[in-house]
């Protein structure tokens, strides 16, 4: 018994840390505002709209993911690979990219617009909440792809060959093998994109066309900014905490875990695939288009001028390395601990999953005035920023690593306990090298996440530490677009590099 | 863990290392954009570094509601970079000493006697054009509320944006009870309202749309660092509104004489003659040499309008609910 | 002496009592219906499930609340007994060392029991790329490295062919035998019981009947095996 409660310790210090960064925070702000503050009408209909976006983004993300990530797992081409890798990429984009290249291809003057004009078609505007719903789409159909794709590999070859021996039809397939484990993830990833959305803020109002889209997030900055008025943004930072504990709470209840039992590792199987292969080639085209061209354009724009920035740049650079590779570190150690307890206790989870409803605003002032008594914030900036960005991450970790160690401890645990495997001998030996795929897989997120962050909570900013996105916002700010382009191009190239590098590294780990 | 623990302490030591020096320290809060290479800051701390014999350390980021969270514990001992729509609140928190400085001497297009708040530089606003694409703009605020739906502009969120919340004082000084009105009038042809001024410049500079709100002195940074004259402020005769921003002493300094210094440095001619193509803006006194000819060239409205820190305090919620109900529509 | 003293198992609305002794050395068999508990009975000895009532020793020593690695025992199940990402020697490796921190001395014992079992040329392939039996005899190899007094198999070779899996029986027989091994053998082949263990315990409506010799036992079984054996 005391083995198992002191197995416990790491994860319940990582909650800990999580519960203090998101809720004694926001307790501080209520503290500091004497209280909470009531809601507007305006308030109230910013979260009906944060609300029904955050829904339907979350639902046609999914919907979108499954037949991308069927066609994906069931067909070979060359450059598989590389394309499932670049199809993750919009998730990783700084918010600010991402939003110049849909732009570029969705906007007034984009590249759909002017094709459709040259069809003598109606053009069609990107701006207003369905444009907030394309760029949540955008960005999160990667991580619903991803999640789903991760089920697929999940079902043991040994099933599949089974249904391929029992001669199974397109039918059976869907209802013995594919139904179960979509049940299994997809409500995993409708919450967490639910969760991303529902905080999601320059990208609403950046393609919002207007105050209608005005989210909670924003109606928090704008309490806590324009109003002066701690005690509506603390209301409103707890309305989103609410929101977010009620969702997990329905996933709770909507949630099972697979069962497929444990495979042995054989190498997987096709012939599973209907033979027709136009609907899966169509469904990867038109994903890889929507998915990857906005990025191109991008890109393409900054290329030339790359050798042309300014050296402060390449300083920024640097620290932004440094810090995601460090905030990577932080990620998963807060991450694995949760994610090991996760699937016999569920408040690892919810803790977990904690973050994501914070809102950053709160969580910096919140910060800020437990901090300040004791030391003077700006020599706080570096830990501060590392440990919110390694928070912000963690739900994402949790969401890619829960699933498969629900498998690994379903499969493999009393194998473990019956050779007293336990400790680091057990993290090394079983739980790493079993989980090397996903665990590279939430490492690149966290550092591509954390590469592209604007990474001061500014309230502790100390006007020295520059990283490479605030240099890009700065120089927008400066007249200096080019420029901001060319950064932006180096900003998504080292992203992705991260990701892919750790990605990559996860595979080459995995000892399958 | 152990590693970004160590790491972290690694860089927070080195960066504090770098800023221990025998010499006085003034510390100046200043906006986000300020520090940056491309910011006025770095000039400013060289030019105040030559005649102080101190450290200027800047800290750059939320300004004012860092400065409301601490209260009279604050660190800083100036601030600059302060906007006029917070200056009520500023002045309510009793933190700020006067700044001691003859405004007589001020170039600015209207009278300014406040004794807290010195002014270093302004602007004003205007709707910015590429005069390759848009052949007859609008020639008054009227005839942009007139306009055919289909010229586009983009505009900031005055809930998040200076700049946003600058346009929301502007069209009620023209248009006063009438703003809703107008507003409604303007909105079809309000592409999109973006968090701040950068996202609406690039969608400008983008192609996206015809006209961006933005300052007079826009076109300046594009003719004298980009030799480009496509770009244009179209001039409105029913006015223009009043931007500047602020710099101001805390009573609370442990520098006072330091904290004075720099309001002098303010307003001396190394600050003024540099302020002009280092925050793209007009100095708040201008000698001759001080602008840039291209930017003397610019043209400048006929009026401008301007709120009272008071009058603006007590109108912003009004002139917003307008707004809103404006789009909401 | 292995007792499982007035033991009540509880899962959900099932419940199974058990008041039994088994000899040092003894080899026992488990048979019984689906559903009976039998594989509940061993996951209890094995600590896999707490029981709600009862003690559970060995030698006289209570082990009724020591993790399953710390028991004085080894189990083989009918499957995921090697894992299948680290090489054969290293699974055997576990046996001795839960750290894989092993001596010369223990790379020569590791030899020894791959050439016991015949798997000494598989020593560095994992085990996808063996066959069943071979799985099964790398599995058996490692409980007699683990060198603990009892040897508990939950249908441990139920997947493997008739000729391979009395085959199997007859290795573990021979290495239980030698290395003094209590044995306790969940089965639901009357055979394997006849063949391999001199006793066995009927588990009925909910108890764990005392080891009777098998012989007499599936000659003359209770009602509630009689049906079961289909005899």
């Amino acid at each position: 018994m005391a083995d198992r409660i002191r197995s416990l310790i790491p994860a319940a210090l990582a909650a800990a840390l999580l519960a203090a960064l998101v809720l004694g925070t926001l307790t501080a702000v209520t503290i500091r505002a004497g209280g909470l503050g009531g809601l507007s009408a305006r308030d109230l209909s910013a979260i009906w709209f944060t609300l029904w976006q955050a829904a339907l983004s979350a639902l046609l993300s999914c919907a979108c993911a499954v037949p991308l990530a069927r066609a994906l797992s069931r067909r070979r081409f060359p450059g598989r690979k590389l394309l499932i890798a670049l199809l993750g990429a919009p998730f990783i984009l700084p918010v600010i990219a991402a939003v110049m290249g849909l732009i570029a291809i969705f906007g007034r003057s984009g590249s759909v617009n002017d094709l459709l004009q040259w069809l003598g078609l109606p053009t069609l505007s990107i701006y207003g909440a369905h444009g907030v719903i394309l760029a949540h789409v955008f960005f999160n159909l990667p991580l619903a792809t991803r999640m789903v794709l991760h089920g697929w590999q999940a079902i043991p070859s040994e099933r599949m060959r089974l249904a391929a021996s029992l001669n199974f039809p397109a039918a059976s397939i869907r209802r013995h093998l594919e139904y179960p484990m979509l049940r299994s993830t997809l409500p995993g990833a409708f919450l967490a994109i639910f969760l991303v959305c529902l905080t999601s803020f320059a990208v609403a109002l950046t393609l919002g066309g207007g105050p209608r889209a005005t989210t909670v997030e924003l109606a928090i900055y704008q309490a806590f900014r324009f109003d002066f008025d701690l005690a509506r943004a603390a209301a409103l930072a707890l309305v989103q905490v609410a929101i977010c504990i009620a969702a997990l709470l329905v996933s709770r209840v909507i949630s099972v875990a697979p069962n497929f039992g444990a495979g042995l590792d054989r190498p997987s199987i096709l012939g599973l695939a209907p033979r027709t292969i136009w609907p899966d080639a169509l469904c990867i085209s038109a994903a890889s288009l929507f998915l990857l061209t906005p990025i191109a354009v991008v890109m393409m724009r900054g290329v030339s001028g790359l050798a042309g920035l300014p050296t402060t740049i390449w300083q920024a650079t640097t620290t932004s390395l440094w810090l995601a590779l460090a905030s990577t570190a932080l990620t998963l150690a807060i991450a694995l601990p949760l994610a090991l307890a996760a699937p016999r206790h569920r408040w690892a989870e919810a803790a977990g999953m904690l973050p994501l409803t914070a809102s950053a605003l709160v969580t910096g002032t919140g910060l800020f005035l437990i901090a300040r008594p004791y030391v003077n914030p700006t020599q706080l900036a570096l830990p501060v920023t590392l440990i919110s960005n390694a928070a912000l991450c963690v739900p994402f970790a949790l969401r890619i690593l829960i699933p498969q160690v629900r498998g690994l401890q379903m499969d493999y645990d009393r194998l473990a306990a019956s050779l007293d495997l336990h400790g680091i001998t057990r993290l090394r030996y079983v739980t790493v090298p079993r989980l090397a795929r996903p665990i590279g897989f939430s490492a690149g997120l966290a550092a591509a996440f954390s590469m592209g962050d604007l990474g001061v909570i500014t309230l502790f900013s100390d006007g020295q530490t520059q990283t490479l996105p605030l240099a890009l916002y700065q120089l927008m700010g400066a007249y200096r677009l080019d420029q901001a382009a060319s950064a932006a191009t180096l900003l998504i190239t080292l992203s992705f590099g991260l990701f892919m590098a750790f990605d990559r590294m996860g595979h080459y780990a995995d000892p399958r | 863990m152990k590693t970004s623990l160590m790491l972290a302490g690694l860089l927070a030591a080195t960066a504090t290392s770098a800023l221990a020096q025998d010499k006085p320290v003034l510390t100046v809060y200043a906006p986000d954009y300020f520090t940056s290479d491309w910011g006025p800051g770095p000039k400013i701390e060289a030019g105040f570094e030559d005649i102080c014999n101190c450290d200027l350390q800047f800290i750059a980021g939320d300004l004012l509601p860092r400065l409301l969270l601490e209260g009279d514990r604050t660190e800083a001992d100036a601030v600059i970079g302060l906007n006029t729509d917070v200056t009520a609140r500023a002045r309510a928190t009793g933190l700020f000493a006067p700044h001691g400085q003859d405004t007589s001497t001020l170039s600015l297009p209207i009278a300014w006697t406040d004794d807290t708040f010195l002014p270093f530089n302004w602007g004003e606003t205007a709707f910015v054009y590429d005069t390759t694409k848009l052949a007859n703009p609008p020639q008054s605020f009227q005839a942009l509320l007139d306009a055919p739906d289909d010229l586009k502009i983009a505009i900031q969120d005055p809930r998040s944006s200076i700049s946003g919340l600058a346009l929301l004082l502007w069209v009620k000084a023209i248009y006063g009870d009438e703003a809703q009105a107008a507003w409604e009038k303007l909105a079809p042809k309000v592409l999109t309202v973006t968090p701040g001024w950068s996202e609406s410049y690039g969608l400008f500079t983008d192609g996206e749309v015809d006209m961006v709100m933005s300052y007079t002195t826009s076109p300046a940074y594009h003719i004298i660092a980009e030799d480009d004259t496509t770009k244009a402020a179209a001039i409105f005769p029913e006015g223009h509104y009043f931007m500047t921003e602020l710099a101001a002493q805390l009573n609370t300094t442990d520098q006072p004489q330091l904290a004075q210094a720099f309001m002098d440095y303010i307003l001396s001619d190394a600050f003024q003659g540099m302020i002009a193509t280092a925050n793209w803006s007009y100095p708040a006194i201008i000698k001759p040499g001080f602008l840039p000819p291209q930017f003397a060239d610019l043209p400048r409205p006929a009026k401008t309008l301007f709120y009272s820190e008071q009058e603006a305090e007590e109108i912003r919620q009004e002139a917003l609910d307008e707004w809103l109900t404006a789009f909401g529509r | 002496m292995l007792t499982l003293d007035n033991l009540i198992l509880r899962q959900n609305d099932f419940t199974l009592r058990a008041n039994i002794s088994l000899a040092h050395g003894s080899s026992t068999a488990i048979i019984g219906p689906s559903g009976a508990g039998k594989s509940t009975l061993l996951s209890a000895i094995a600590g896999f499930l707490a029981p709600s009532a009862g003690r559970i020793s060995w030698q006289g020593q209570d082990i009724t609340t020591c993790a399953p690695g710390k028991r004085p025992l080894s189990i083989l199940f009918q499957d995921q007994n090697l894992f299948p990402h680290l090489t054969i020697a290293q699974n055997l490796g576990l046996g001795l060392s839960p750290r894989l921190r092993l001596s010369d001395k223990d790379r020569d014992t590791i030899a020894q029991a791959l050439a016991d079992t015949g798997l000494t040329a598989y020593a560095q392939r994992k085990p996808p790329q063996l066959s069943g039996g071979q799985q099964s005899r790398a599995a058996l190899a490692r409980t007699l490295l683990r060198n603990k007094p009892i040897l508990l198999l939950d249908e441990a070779f139920a997947a493997l062919g008739p000729a391979l899996k009395s085959e199997m029986l007859d290795l573990t027989g021979k290495l239980t035998t030698d290395a003094k091994l209590t044995t306790v053998m969940v089965t639901h082949d009357p055979d394997d019981a006849a063949a391999f263990c001199p006793n066995t315990i009927a588990v009925t409506d909910g108890v764990a009947h005392p080891p009777c010799p098998t012989q007499s036992l599936l000659a003359s079984p209770p009602p509630a095996l009689r049906a079961y054996l289909g005899a």
